[in-house]
């Protein structure tokens, strides 16, 4: 007789916050661990926060079910120059926010879509030529996508994400 | 601030007199010259030259589980540390407290595919608890200090410290002096006394409760192994211990069930299948023990203590979780549950013994001896017997020997046996025993190897006469790779590809070409003898047991079967398990 009592877990997408000391090799450990483990990594952001530049601030957002999720903040936890994890989806409210240039090649009435898409959009034009823009936008995630989706029919030449940048609401720091 | 300057080399001499290093297991080459240096202007710190980089490690892992100190490790930049990396993976899996200084090419050759130049720090960031690459001759000092630190606290893991050749020349004048406070590491001893005091409460109402212990007891030092007992004991429940657990608690003890897991013993496996709370103390519900996941002990709450927290619901969802060192959070368990037991009286299990007892009648290790051919079960039961009033510590290779070995020896102490568990290294055993003889230069070490296993690290009989250390090697030799032939019979219809161990060397040639001594045995009533000549020769000795060639370990779970589903020796016509030869 089997016992099949197997939770089925659906897989969410979370948005970590790491706090690590700014140290050579620091950010193979943490790709190293999802690689390894086999978890996947949506988006990658990092850069020092701190005046000195000893600290670094490493934004992870990856997909996976609730028992998977449990053990990336764990196993992340126990990297030696970790100083603080957080799984700012679960933790309630928070802001994220990614910025992507964007560059588009059109002219005419193509050209007048792309500047009220942009519009729209809050996108600025950073660049501009005879016949392209490269625009820049911040957002959420969806919109970002939706900006580059709608680019694609007016012109798309190719983009660039920063990945996400996500922090708490309210007076706490993490 | 001027005091006075040191070389790099010094000051890690120096750093590790400090911290209290009297050995270190090494191998010497260019990057490490000006560190090979300063050892010999010294007379602090014994250095064992060994003969392969892997052995020194594994050296120094058997020095550190049999003393609870860590164990030094000192080689070369390029092949001196690619060698090593088996036993830093082997150190990592087991939990065992190494630090491994490698060379390196210097600072300013990093980078350029320089002669023996590796990406140490690269390669051995997956094998070890945490590396570093010192290009400063100032933070030398202290970078030692806290590879110390992160090797032995929290869980104990191996660490890498890799020091490029000019900072091994370099001067400097800082030294680190005290405690280290790491930024961001600082592991949790304490556990959380809600946690346990549900804990408590759960076991208070079990009927059918049983401990399930693992190396973490062995690590966290003598005090935890004493409150298990005292735990253990005072409750009256069953206990049982994976691989790396067995000594924390004593086998002659009637509440111990033996080992569980895929050759543990039918009471074990059954205990832990049925049992209604399950306390797994300083273990990791690892894929050998469970089985098939979705089978493992389906009708148990379960309590984890364990100082990783990310060993918790790993594989095995658990209701209690607690993180913490288990020494103190079984003194806070006992005096919580001595208190509940003055309250509400101490839970009866005797329906539970009843039960167990029932399986131990299966007599689930039971072998069959004859007049001409040596079991393996037998030789080990007569090593037993034969060394059990002895100060004995034994350590064994890979593969049935070691099951039997686990089945077999009976420990009745921590720190007395020294096996590869996690990783499951051929090779392991015989420079462990180096490492655990240096430790106890009077003890009697037996590694129990098997005739492939011991081939992988031959070359350290050099070692061991170099140092006049008296290990006893004991060969069952059945010239099978009797783990993979095992398998190959059960999952790959007989089809011994490969497991044959041809060209065999003449064990008790290669004793005396080293200049020890070889016993050669094969018969069932020469055993005895063999094993008291073994013991009164004075310095090495290898057995050569020539054991029957195709005896199978048992009982097992078969690979993707549940933990219940047992193969026992007397029903010897062995199942297919479906899927089976796709698992490990
Ligand atoms: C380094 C290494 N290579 C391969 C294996 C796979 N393996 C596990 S047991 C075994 C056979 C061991 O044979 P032997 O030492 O004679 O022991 P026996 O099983 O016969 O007692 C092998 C090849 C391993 N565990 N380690
Ligand atoms: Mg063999």
């Amino acid at each position: 007789m089997y016992h099949t009592h197997k939770e089925i877990e659906i897989a969410a997408r979370h948005t970590f916050s790491i706090i690590v000391d700014n140290e050579a090799g620091v950010l193979a450990r943490v790709i190293g661990l999802f690689s390894g483990r086999g978890y996947n990594i949506e988006h990658l952001t990092v850069a020092p926060v701190d005046l000195q530049g000893s600290e670094s601030r490493i934004t992870v957002v990856t997909t996976g079910t609730p028992h998977v999720i449990e053990q990336i903040q764990a196993q992340l936890d126990r990297l030696v120059p970790v100083h603080k994890v957080g799984d700012l989806t679960a933790s309630g409210p928070h802001i994220e926010r990614e910025l992507a240039l964007i560059k588009v090649h059109c002219q005419n009435e193509k050209q007048q879509a792309a500047l009220r898409i942009a519009e729209a959009f809050r996108a600025k034009i950073v660049d501009s030529s005879f016949e392209s823009y490269i625009f820049e936008v911040t957002g959420k995630t969806d919109k970002i996508r939706a900006f580059i989706r709608l680019m694609e029919d007016v012109g798309l030449v190719e983009a660039v994400r920063t990945g996400v940048a996500a922090l708490t609401r309210g007076a706490q720091p993490l | 601030m001027s005091g006075k300057e040191y070389s790099g080399a010094e000051i890690i001499i120096n750093s590790l007199v400090d911290l209290g290093v009297e050995v270190i297991f090494g191998y010497p080459g260019g990057a490490v010259l000006p560190l090979y240096d300063a050892l010999f202007e010294q007379d602090k710190i014994r250095h064992i030259l060994v003969r392969h980089e892997q052995a020194a490690v594994h050296a120094a892992e058997g020095y550190a589980r049999s003393t609870g100190k860590p164990g030094v490790v000192l080689v070369t930049s390029g092949p001196g540390a690619t060698n090593a990396v088996t036993g830093l993976t082997d150190a990592m899996l087991d939990s065992i407290p190494v630090i491994c200084l490698t060379g390196q090419v210097p600072v300013h050759l990093i980078g350029s595919d320089a002669f023996q130049e590796a990406d140490t720090v690269g390669i051995t960031r997956h094998c070890t608890k945490h590396n570093y690459l010192v290009r400063d001759v100032d933070i030398l000092s202290q970078t030692i200090h806290e590879a110390f630190y992160v090797a032995t606290s929290g869980r104990p893991g191996p660490v890498v410290v890799d020091v490029p050749k000019d900072v091994q020349i370099f001067t400097s004048s800082t030294v680190h002096k005290g405690q280290v406070k790491h930024r961001s590491y600082r592991p949790e001893v304490k556990g959380d006394i809600n946690a346990i005091r549900e804990a408590v409460k759960l076991l208070s109402g079990a009927k059918k409760p049983i401990f399930y212990t693992g190396g973490g007891v062995i690590n966290s030092g003598p005090a935890a192994a004493q409150l298990l007992r005292e735990i253990v004991q005072f409750t009256g429940a069953p206990i049982t211990s994976t691989l790396m657990g067995l000594g924390a608690y004593p086998a002659s003890d009637k509440q111990f069930l033996g080992m569980l897991g895929m050759h543990g013993t039918y009471e074990a496996n059954h205990a832990m299948y049925d049992c209604d709370v399950m306390i797994c103390v300083g273990a990791r519900f690892d894929d050998r023990v469970t089985g098939r996941l979705d089978a493992f002990s389906p009708n148990s709450k379960k309590i984890h203590i364990d100082i990783d927290r990310s060993s918790i619901n790993k594989t095995v969802r658990v209701d209690v979780p607690i993180v913490g060192d288990v020494a103190h959070v079984l003194e806070d368990m006992l005096k919580l549950w001595k208190a509940s037991v003055l309250e509400k009286g101490q839970q009866s299990y005797d329906d539970w013994w009843v039960q167990i007892e029932k399986w131990r009648e299966r007599d689930c290790l039971k072998y069959s001896q004859s007049d001409d051919v040596i079991m393996p079960q037998y030789a080990l039961e007569r090593l037993q017997e034969l060394t059990k009033e002895k100060d004995v510590y034994f350590t064994t290779e890979v593969g049935q020997h070691q099951m039997w070995a686990a089945q077999f020896l009976k420990f009745e102490d921590p720190n007395r046996w020294m096996t590869s568990g996690g990783l499951g290294t051929m090779g392991y055993g015989f420079p462990a025993a180096i490492g655990v003889q240096i430790a106890h230069p009077n003890s009697l070490v037996i590694d129990v190897a098997g005739e492939a296993s011991i081939q992988m690290n031959i070359q350290e009989l050099g070692t061991a006469i170099q140092y006049g250390l008296p290990v006893k090697i004991f060969i069952l030799n059945n010239e099978y790779m009797g783990m993979v032939r095992q398998w190959q019979e059960m999952n790959h219809g007989s089809r011994y590809s490969q497991s044959y161990s041809d060209s065999l060397p003449d064990f008790i040639a290669l004793a005396k070409a080293y200049g020890g001594h070889g016993i050669v045995v094969d018969k069932p009533g020469d055993v005895d003898g063999a094993i008291k000549e073994m013991m009164e020769t004075d310095g090495l000795v290898i057995v050569d047991c020539r054991v029957e060639k195709l005896a199978n370990c048992f009982p097992m779970v078969p690979s993707g079967a549940a933990h219940n589903e047992m193969i026992l020796p007397e029903e010897e016509e062995i199942r297919e398990f479906e899927g089976g030869a796709a698992l490990v």
